[in-house]
């Protein structure tokens, strides 16, 4: 049936070259930094050493006396609101526990002072010229430190607002039960459970935070700043400096990727305070060791699954049990912790008694945010290891068993509705699933049947093949909110207006083409400003997946305003009944096929009769957040002599519902694959007993290079959304959480072992196959 | 002090400071195209072509482009004609964010000056010093692929 509804699309579904690729390759100036920075202080910041510590004394005289300083921040001279860096929608579901600089630092890391000056080199020698006296405090480095009776209250302060319980360092709860998942437990005749770990990560985006703000010929605050965010940032930082929200302009030039770390409002009102204080530019970066210790990680967690089953592999009850790590700050703490459940326990809603519960604690480490995946990363790991030790119990086939219980179309969990994002969440039903295809697809494509359980060997080699399924959403139903100005120029062209927000995402191509698609032009003839607070409308920005979905509504329900605006001129030029009138290839054709060029009859509403511009602007507020789906299938080698896990080979089957260009399309699976990869195997920040991070550097934290990567079989499923623009559904997020658990089930196949902790490093490898060979 | 190189074909009498990287120099120059992604040579956004050899410009000296030919994004392609491996990062999808794209495309234009027909492993081992978060490295190695497979350059 999909394929008849898209057979109607021109531009929907092509491959269209990105808007701002032939820019990029050349190299032309699009970013932040890319600017003529003659008259731009240069901010540098002093941080932390101490993992908690009380500031006692802090001398700026030295740094401001040398020449060519031009202004130092501290927590002594500057606004104490508290807020949160998390950048979601308002009133946002997390703690306002954070200050621009405060009188105690939580982390290693955490801002202590900000000098501006005349040239780098001279900010550089006036942040080591402050003085500082510091108070040191016990602190928590771990989840079980944070935990332990007598454990150092990490905000302790009496402003903060919105933390669960500050006094025993939770900065989040969630607790949701569906039926009776204890009683249910009782009865089943198989349980299986297992607890995994996931350690700090970084998002490692190349381009650093950075944001660039000067004051306009009006005064006003102009921030160009590499954000995932801009409306949230001009809030926030409106919110902390007091300014009223019309003074900021926030400005997102191309931005270096995101990956959830520039969700975060880390560095703009630093530099926008900056710009008040002295009236000059300034540009605060971070250096990519300030971008390890100082930004934002992917939450740490231990979470247990316990899975309840018949003896025929049918689940009757499951329990997930979160303990997430928030580090010095709350940010999106409790998010998170929700997601890691809402975004997991729905996929197997053959169980009828499900408990989710979980804290998310402070610790005295770096602070966790928003990471693509955004909790369900964590919560996959446990589930889909769960789920292969289920079959392995009852006997049957690791694909089976996920069969017999997986979501499908019609369906719903009620967890929908009882998990939201910080709050209730939604009911709906699930309208597209091809889960079943994408299954069908990557048993084939990875020859599951002939491969599986062979232990083919090579050498010192062992191979094994894994798999496991996935589901993400598509937005934050009745939450995130996106809008879109469509309007049209005399030539028959048209300028797209979005508040939606590509961090290199191609979302600026592919709402394009969802604008020429309702206009019947190509996409080459859609001029796209994306993300200006000044000219754009308002979106809540790129995260949660929402911006396919949810911008790309909004730009699908605004073209057609403005189609059916071009069908009222057409009508009064061809003298005929609008009814009788169709848009096609850049023309308006009535039925006796006498037609207007869409340049004639927007020329004519420019300059000729009855004058008006041809604009609309619409708005998307989802009901529904239609998951995407994933089958997740690879083939690893794991060297018995040293414990060396490598990928063979990797198959991606999603079911995103019409991709609007699947070159993108498949381009955000393939990143996210190997990003997971990455997690997987080699990625995760160390930390010393004091809580400094012991390996802040591209070269010591091991993301993956083109050599580390086996070619990624991307399968794009035929599908259609109902409530999604042309069809469409998210793709962005969803394949990040799959390498884990696949991997994980991939070694086990191959060596025996079961590993839940990442990353799966040689020593771990090792070491498991060891202690497995010593059991009795 | 005073340099004299020849920068994208134009030759150019800089001043430098003393310690200062050719990264630095470069984007004061405005060739904003060449990026800094770690300053420490391990993520490869800034590499340019020094006398068509791909370097790190964040660990070389501006000095070190002495009596040298630098070639950085901007002087890549001839007019509006793109360089065939800039061709082929737009026609295979290869970019996302961009950042890294002029240090990869970069890289790529010195490797293939040495091998004719690459398969997709020294491909990957070629492109090993320009790290992508958004890629995935698939569409950016068979992008490079392709340019592999046009018509060689005299000037590449």
């Amino acid at each position: 049936m999909s394929r008849e509804k898209q057979r109607g699309f021109r531009v929907v579904g092509t491959n269209a070259t990105k808007v701002d690729g032939l820019s990029l390759v050349t190299g032309r100036p699009k970013f932040v930094a890319d600017i003529d920075l003659a008259d731009t202080l240069i901010v540098r910041l002093l941080t932390s050493p101490h993992a908690h510590a009380r500031i006692t004394a802090i001398d700026t005289s030295g740094a401001e006396a040398i020449p060519g300083v031009a202004c130092v921040l501290a927590h002594t001279n500057t606004p104490t609101p508290r807020f949160t860096t998390a950048g979601q929608g308002y009133p946002e579901p997390s703690p306002y526990d954070t200050r621009l600089f405060d009188s105690k630092v939580r982390f290693v890391g955490d801002f202590v002072a900000a000098v501006a000056a005349e040239s780098q080199e001279v900010a550089e020698r006036a942040v080591r010229a402050l003085r500082v006296s510091y108070e040191q405090l016990p602190a928590a480095l771990s989840i079980d430190d944070a935990l332990a009776d007598g454990a150092p209250v990490i905000h302790d302060e009496p402003d903060a607002q919105g933390i669960y319980d500050a006094l025993h360092n939770v900065a989040a709860n969630v607790d949701i039960d569906v039926g009776d998942a204890a009683s249910a437990f009782d009865a089943c005749p198989v349980v299986v459970e297992t607890t995994c770990e996931t350690p700090y990560a970084q998002h490692t985006p190349i381009e650093t935070h950075l944001v660039h703000s000067a004051l306009d010929s009006d005064g006003r605050l102009v921030l160009r700043s590499s954000t995932q965010v801009p409306f949230h940032a001009r809030r926030i930082v409106a919110h902390t400096l007091g300014l009223p929200l019309h003074r900021i302009r926030v400005i997102k030039p191309r931005v270096g990727g995101g990956f959830g770390t520039k969700q975060e409002i880390l560095l703009e009102s630093i530099a926008g305070l900056v710009t008040l204080r002295t009236g000059r530019p300034a540009l605060l970066q971070l250096t990519r060791h300030e971008e390890f210790v100082s930004s934002r990680t992917r939450h740490p967690m231990r979470v247990r699954v316990k899975a309840g089953a018949e003896k025929d592999g049918t689940l009757r009850a499951l329990e997930m049990e979160a303990l997430s790590n928030t580090g010095a700050y709350g940010s999106h703490a409790l998010t998170v912790l929700s997601n890691t459940g809402s975004k997991t326990l729905p996929l197997y809603n053959k169980a009828s008694d499900v408990h989710f519960y979980g804290v998310a604690l402070y610790t005295n480490l770096p602070v966790a945010g928003a990471y693509r995946g955004y909790g369900a990363t964590q919560g996959y790991f446990p589930l889909e290891t769960a789920m292969d030790q289920l079959a392995e119990r009852v006997g049957l086939d690791p694909i089976t068993v996920r069969e017999k219980n997986h979501i499908r179309s019609g369906e719903s969990s009620p967890i929908f509705e009882k998990l939201g994002e910080g709050r209730e969440g939604v009911a709906f039903s699930i309208r597209s699933c091809e889960l079943p295809r994408c299954i069908e697809i990557g048993r084939q494509r990875i020859a599951w049947d002939e491969r599986r359980g062979r232990r083919n060997r090579e050498g010192s080699w062992v191979h094994g093949l894994g798999m496991s399924i996935h589901m993400q959403g598509s937005g934050i139903p009745q939450i995130d909110m996106g809008a879109a100005t469509v309007r049209m120029n005399e030539d028959g062209s048209c300028q797209l207006l979005v508040g939606a927000t590509d961090i290199g995402t191609g979302s600026d191509t592919i709402l394009s083409q969802i604008a020429a698609e309702v206009l019947g032009i190509p996409s080459s003839h859609v001029v796209v400003t994306s993300s200006d607070t000044d000219t754009t409308p308002f979106d809540v920005g790129a995260y949660a997946s929402s911006t396919t979905y949810v911008s790309g509504m909004a730009v699908q329900r605004a073209a057609e305003k403005v189609r059916a605006q071009i069908l009222d001129v057409a009508a009064g030029a061809l003298q005929v009944g609008r009814e009788a009138l169709s848009l096609e290839a850049g023309r308006v054709v009535a039925a006796d096929g006498r037609s207007a060029s869409l340049a004639e009859l927007c020329s004519r509403a420019t300059h000729v009769v009855d004058q008006f511009q041809i604009e609309a602007t619409a708005s998307c507020v989802p009901e529904e957040s239609p998951p995407p789906f994933l089958a997740s299938f690879a083939e690893v080698a794991v060297d018995t002599e040293t414990g060396f896990v490598k990928v063979v080979k990797y198959v991606a089957a999603v079911d995103c519902g019409v991709p609007i260009n699947p070159k993108m399309a498949e381009g955000q699976v393939e990143g996210a694959i190997v990003n997971g990869i990455g997690y997987a195997l080699t990625e995760h920040m160390l930390f010393s007993s004091r809580g400094r991070v012991r390996n802040p550097s591209l070269f010591d934290y091991k993301i993956p290079c083109a050599a580390d990567v086996p070619d990624i079989d991307v399968v794009l499923v035929d599908s259609y959304e109902p409530t999604g623009p042309m069809g469409a559904k998210s793709v962005g997020e969803i394949a990040i959480n799959a390498p884990i658990p696949t991997i994980a089930n991939a070694i086990y196949d191959a060596v025996g072992v079961r590993l839940t902790t990442t990353p799966f490093t040689p020593e771990r490898v090792l070491a498991a196959m060891r202690k497995a060979s010593e059991a009795p | 002090m005073k340099i004299e190189t020849t920068l994208n074909g134009c030759r150019r009498a800089v001043d430098i400071r003393p310690g200062e990287t050719l990264l630095e120099m470069l984007r004061r120059l405005g060739m904003h195209g060449v990026k800094e992604g770690c300053g420490s040579g391990d993520c490869g956004a800034c590499t340019v072509l020094l006398d068509g050899s791909a370097i790190n410009a964040c660990l070389a000296f501006a000095a070190k482009a002495h009596g040298h030919t630098v070639t950085t994004i901007e002087g890549l392609a001839s007019g509006d004609t793109l360089h065939p491996v800039q061709q082929a990062f737009l026609d295979e999808g290869a970019i996302q964010c961009g950042y890294c794209t002029p240090g990869m495309v970069l890289s790529a234009v010195d490797f293939l000056r040495h091998h004719q027909r690459p398969t997709d492993d020294e491909i990957r081992r070629a492109i090993a010093g320009n790290l992508c978060r958004c890629t995935g490295y698939a569409k950016q190695v068979a992008a490079i692929r392709r340019a592999s497979e046009s018509e060689p350059r005299e000037d590449a």
